[in-house]
C-alpha cells in the first residue's frame, strides 16, 4: 500500500469509528431511557434493556478496534513510518483511543457499565473536534521529534490523561449524585458515593505516578537532550507542573479528614481542568511555548534582537500534546 | 490504633486563647506542619505558578519581555516590582515553596521517628471484640485452640504477614513498606530541589554563533552570551575547543512538510583540556559531552560573504557576515559595517533571500535552501558610531549620525545582488562584491551540575510513590477460644490503605478462612458471618 492509501484508510477508519461510537451512544441511550422508568435497585439482566446495554458495549469495542486501525494507518502513512502522535489531530485521536480502551479494559473489573454513555459521548465529541478543527494531513515530524522519547514520553502522558479523565468523570458524578435526591434515573443508578470516591481515587492514584513519569522524568530527559535545559519553565512545562501539584493536593485532600469526598472531588476537577487546558488552551494563550510547531523564532531587528534571537532549530512539540502546526 | 501512616495524626487545631510564648511557637509549628497546611500550600504553589505561563519570562524569552514592556509602559514597572517577569525566582514564589519544604521537613521527621518505632514494634494486640471490625468472620471447630492458632500463624506468615501469637490470639500485620515509600517520596522531593538548585547555582549556559569552518574555545570571552550561575567560577570551565568542520542539511522539497529542514548535522572536531581530540556529528537530540560540559546544536542560518573595497581601492571589509533568519523560509536580516573605509565609512543593511521570489509584488524568500539566493541591501555612510569605543551589537546599525545613500529620483539606493555580483557605490565610496555564501550554526553550551541528583531524586520519588500508593497495609487477627467443648475461631481484618479495594480484602479474608477450615477437617459445624 502506498502512503497515500494508508492515509485514506486512516481517514475512513476515523469516520467509521465515529459512526460506530455514535451507534454505541444510541444503544446506551435506549438502555438508559428504559432504565429510567425502573426503581434504581431493580437489576435488569435480560430483555431489551439489557440487550441494548450489551450491544452498546459490543459496539464500543468494535469502535475501539476501528479506532486502532485509524491510528495504525496514520503511522503507516508517514514517511518514514512513525508513531501516530505528531500533531494535535493525532494526539487527540490517540488520547481518545486510550480513554475508550481504558474504559473497556477496566469495565469488568470495576463494573463500569454505567460510565459507558459518558465515556462514549466524551470520546465521540473530542473525535469530532479533532476531525473538524484539528485535522492536518500526514507530515513528517520536525527534526527534534525523532527521538525514542517521543514514544515513551507521549505514551505515558496519554495514559495518565486517560486515567485522570476517567477519574474526573467519577468525581463529576460524585458531586452530582451528592446533590441529587432522585430515586430513579441515571444518577440513582450510578454506584453509591463511597464507591465513586474510591473509584475516582484509584483512577487518580494510577494516573499520578504515570504522570510523574511522563512529566518529571521523561520530559526533562528529552528536554535536556533537545534544548540543553531539562526544565525551562516553558508554559507547557509550567502547566504540566501545575497539574502535578494539583493532583498531589488531591491525594493529600483525600488523606485529610474532612476533605475526603466532596472537597477532594473539587480538587480532582481543578486538576482535570488544568490538564485539558494545558492540552488545548495553552496553545492559544501562549506564543512563546517551545512545545509548538511554531516555525523558527522570528527575529525582530532591534537592539534586543541580538544573538539570543537567532533562528532556532524548530524544536520538539512535547511533552504532553503538541500544539497545532502554525502554518 | 497507631496512626503512623494516616494523615490525620497532625491536624490543624483552632488557636487556643491563652498561651504563653512557648506554647504559641509550638502551636504555630503544629499548624505549619499539619496536613491541611501542606494541602493549602500545594494549591497556592499551583496558583502562583500560573502568571509565569502568561506573562513573558526573562529567563525564557527576554525578547518577549522587552516587547511586552514596550507595549505596556504603564504596567511594566509595577509588574517588574512584583517580580512578574521572573516569577520562579521571585520572593513570593520562593516563599511558598520554602514554607512547603519547611512544612515537609517538619512533617517527615516526626513521621520517620514514629515509623522507626513502628517498624520494630510487635503487631498490635487483638481488639477485645473482633466482631466489631469491618471485616470479620467466625467458625466453630473441634480442633484444639493451640492447633488453630498455630495453623493461623503459618497461614498468615505464608501471606507475608509479620505474626505474633499471644494471649489466645494471633496478631498479624503487613504492608510496612507503604509508609517507607511515603517517606521516601517526600524526602526525594527535597533531593530534587537540591539538584535543581545546584544546577542553577554552579552551572552556566552560553551561546555562540559560529560560521562553518571556524571554531571557538570554552571561554566566556568567546561566547555571544554567557549566563553563569551565581556561584559559578570561570576557573570551573572545562578547557576545550571545538571547530565546526562542516554542516549538512536536507530540505524537503515535496510533501506536506515541504520546505522543512531535515537532518541537520554539524560535523565537529574538538580538543579536550587534556589534549585528546575527537570528532562528533552533532545533531538535534544528540548533544556532545566533553567532560562536564555539553554542546547542543540549536540553530543555523546563512552568512553571506561580502567584500567592500573603499574609494581608495583598499579592502575595508571582507568575510562572512551572520544574517539572522526572520522566518521559516530563512529570509534573513543583517548588517555589514566597514568603519575603516575611506573616504567615508560604509555600512550595508538589508535582507538575504535564500530562494528569492516576487510574491504579491513584494520580494520574499519562498524556501529555506539557497536555490535562488539574492541579497537586497541599503547603503549608509557617515559616522557609524563605532569610533566612540562603546560596544555595539554587530546585528544593529546605529543610524543616528549616518546618512542613507539615495538615488537621483529620491528613492533609497538598493543593491540587489546575487553571488558573484559586484556593484559600484556612488560618490566614489568604492565597490561591494557578493562573493558567496557560508552557513553558520548556533551552539548552546552548558554545564548543569546536579542534574543526575535531580534525576535520581525523581526516580526515587516515583519508587516511593508506587510503594505509598499500592502497598496495602493490613492487620489481621485470629482468636480461638474454647467454648462448650468446641473451639470458636474469630478472624478479623483491618485494611489501612487509602483506597483499598474492599473486594480484595474480603477475598483474602475468605481465603484465610477456607485454609483454616480445610485444615481443621471439620467444616460441618461452622457458622460463618460476614459483615
Ligand atoms: C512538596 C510537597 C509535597 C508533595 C508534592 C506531596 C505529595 C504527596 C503525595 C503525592 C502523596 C500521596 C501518596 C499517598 O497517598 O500515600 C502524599 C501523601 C502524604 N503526604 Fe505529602 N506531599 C508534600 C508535602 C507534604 C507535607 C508538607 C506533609 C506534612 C504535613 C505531607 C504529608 C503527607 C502524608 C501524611 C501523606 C500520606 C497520606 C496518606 O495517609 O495517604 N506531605 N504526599
Amino acid at each position: 500500500m502506498t502512503d497515500a492509501s494508508w492515509e485514506t484508510l486512516s481517514n475512513q477508519a476515523v469516520a467509521a469509528a465515529g459512526v460506530v461510537y455514535f451507534l454505541a451512544l444510541m444503544a446506551h441511550l435506549v438502555q438508559w431511557a428504559s432504565l429510567r422508568k425502573l426503581p434504581a435497585d431493580e437489576e435488569v439482566s435480560d430483555g431489551r434493556t439489557a440487550m441494548a446495554g450489551r450491544l452498546a458495549v459490543l459496539l464500543t469495542a468494535v469502535a475501539v478496534l476501528v479506532h486502532a486501525v485509524a491510528l495504525a494507518a496514520r503511522g503507516m502513512a508517514a514517511d518514514p513510518n512513525r508513531v501516530p502522535w505528531g500533531n494535535m489531530y493525532e494526539f487527540t485521536l490517540s488520547g481518545t483511543f486510550v480513554v475508550a480502551l481504558l474504559y473497556l479494559v477496566l469495565l469488568r473489573r470495576f463494573d463500569l457499565e454505567w460510565m459507558g454513555p459518558l465515556v462514549v459521548a466524551f470520546v465521540l465529541s473530542l473525535m469530532m473536534v479533532a476531525v473538524i478543527w484539528l485535522y492536518s494531513p500526514v507530515a513528517p515530524l520536525t527534526e527534534a521529534l525523532y527521538s525514542p522519547w517521543l514514544v515513551i514520553h507521549v505514551v505515558s502522558a496519554v495514559i495518565a490523561t486517560g486515567a485522570f479523565t476517567l477519574g474526573g468523570i467519577c468525581s463529576v458524578l460524585y458531586l452530582l449524585k451528592e446533590r441529587s435526591t432522585k430515586e430513579r434515573g441515571y444518577l440513582a443508578r450510578v454506584p453509591e458515593l463511597k464507591s465513586l470516591d474510591r473509584l475516582s481515587y484509584r483512577m487518580h492514584s494510577f494516573g499520578f505516578p504515570v504522570w510523574t513519569f511522563a512529566v518529571l522524568i521523561t520530559g526533562p530527559i528529552w528536554a535536556h537532550q533537545a534544548w540543553s535545559s531539562y526544565w525551562n519553565w516553558d508554559p507547557k512545562e509550567v502547566w504540566a507542573f501545575i497539574t502535578w501539584v494539583v493532583y498531589a493536593a488531591y491525594l493529600h485532600a483525600r488523606a485529610t479528614v474532612g476533605w475526603k469526598g466532596r472537597n477532594a472531588a473539587y480538587v480532582a476537577l481543578v486538576g482535570l481542568a488544568t490538564l485539558w487546558f494545558n492540552f488545548i488552551g495553552i496553545n492559544f494563550f501562549s506564543t512563546s511555548s517551545q512545545h509548538s510547531y511554531a516555525a523558527p523564532a522570528v527575529v525582530e531587528p532591534g537592539p534586543a534582537a541580538a544573538v539570543e534571537a537567532s533562528a532556532q532549530v524548530p524544536l520538539p512539540p512535547v511533552p504532553g500534546p503538541p500544539a497545532p502546526p502554525s502554518s | 490504633m497507631s496512626t503512623h501512616s494516616s494523615g490525620d495524626d497532625r491536624q490543624a487545631q483552632p488557636m487556643p486563647t491563652d498561651m504563653n510564648a512557648r506554647e504559641l511557637v509550638r502551636w504555630s509549628w503544629r499548624q505549619l506542619t499539619s496536613m491541611r497546611t501542606a494541602l493549602v500550600l500545594l494549591l497556592l504553589l499551583a496558583l502562583a505558578a500560573i502568571p509565569g505561563s502568561v506573562i513573558p519570562q526573562d529567563d525564557v524569552d527576554a525578547l518577549a519581555v522587552g516587547r511586552w514592556k514596550d507595549a505596556h509602559p504603564d504596567l511594566a514597572p509595577i509588574y517588574a516590582k512584583l517580580g512578574l517577569f521572573s516569577v520562579y525566582d521571585s520572593p513570593w514564589f520562593s516563599a511558598i515553596y520554602i514554607l512547603l519544604m519547611i512544612s515537609l521537613v517538619g512533617c517527615i521527621l516526626p513521621r520517620s521517628a514514629v515509623y522507626w518505632r513502628a517498624l520494630r514494634a510487635r503487631p498490635p494486640r487483638a481488639p477485645r471484640n473482633l466482631s466489631r471490625l469491618p471485616e470479620h468472620a467466625s467458625y466453630t471447630t473441634d480442633q484444639g485452640v493451640d492447633d488453630v492458632l498455630a495453623a493461623a500463624a503459618t497461614e498468615l506468615r505464608r501471606r507475608r504477614y509479620r505474626v505474633e501469637v499471644r494471649e489466645g490470639a494471633v496478631s498479624a500485620e503487613k504492608g510496612y513498606l507503604r509508609e517507607a515509600g511515603n517517606l521516601l517520596f517526600h524526602l526525594s522531593v527535597l533531593v530534587v530541589l537540591v539538584g535543581f538548585a545546584v544546577g542553577g547555582l554552579f552551572g552556566f549556559k552560553a551561546g555562540v554563533i559560529v560560521v562553518v569552518g571556524n571554531g571557538w574555545s570554552n571561554n566566556p570571552t568567546q561566547y555571544d552570551e554567557f549566563v553563569p550561575g551565581s556561584l559559578f567560577g570561570a576557573d570551573d570551565l572545562d578547557g576545550f575547543s571545538v571547530e565546526v568542520d562542516d554542516f549538512d542539511i536536507t530540505w524537503l522539497t515535496d510533501g506536506p512538510a515541504k520546505g522543512q529542514a531535515r537532518k541537520f548535522v554539524s560535523h565537529l572536531d574538538y580538543t579536550t583540556a587534556d589534549g585528546d581530540t575527537g570528532t562528533y556529528d552533532l545533531r538535534v537530540n544528540h548533544p556532545l559531552s566533553i567532560d562536564d560540559t555539553e554542546v547542543f546544536l540549536i540553530g543555523h542560518g546563512y552568512a553571506p560573504v561580502v567584500t567592500i573595497k573603499d574609494g581608495n581601492g583598499d579592502v575595508a571589509y571582507s568575510g562572512p557576515t551572520i544574517f539572522l533568519p526572520t522566518g521559516p523560509t530563512f529570509e534573513s536580516f543583517g548588517v555589514i559595517k566597514a568603519p575603516d573605509a575611506r573616504p567615508g565609512q560604509v555600512a550595508l543593511e538589508g535582507t538575504f533571500y535564500p530562494t528569492f521570489a516576487l510574491g504579491d509584488g513584494a520580494p520574499r524568500s519562498v524556501f529555506g535552501d539557497a536555490v535562488n539566493p539574492l541579497m537586497s541591501l541599503f547603503v549608509y555612510t557617515g559616522d557609524l558610531g563605532l569610533d566612540e569605543g562603546g560596544s555595539q551589537s554587530v546585528y544593529v546599525l546605529d543610524k543616528s549620525d549616518a546618512t542613507q545613500l539615495m538615488k537621483d529620483d529620491g528613492q533609497p539606493l538598493r543593491l540587489d545582488m546575487r553571488p558573484g555580483d559586484t556593484v559600484e557605490l556612488p560618490d566614489g565610496l568604492g565597490t561591494v562584491t557578493f562573493e558567496g555564501l557560508q552557513r553558520w550554526n548556533k551552539l548552546q553550551v552548558s554545564e548543569t551540575p546536579g542534574k543526575l541528583v535531580a534525576l535520581a531524586g525523581v526516580v526515587l520519588a516515583l519508587v516511593g510513590l508506587l510503594g505509598s500508593l499500592f502497598i496495602r497495609p493490613r492487620r489481621t487477627w485470629v482468636r480461638a477460644r474454647a467454648e462448650g467443648g468446641a473451639t470458636v475461631v474469630d478472624v478479623a481484618a483491618l485494611d489501612r490503605s487509602n483506597g483499598g479495594d474492599p473486594d480484595r480484602g474480603a477475598a483474602e479474608l475468605a481465603a484465610i478462612m477456607d485454609t483454616l477450615r480445610a485444615g481443621s477437617g471439620d467444616a460441618g459445624s461452622t457458622t460463618k458471618e460476614d459483615s
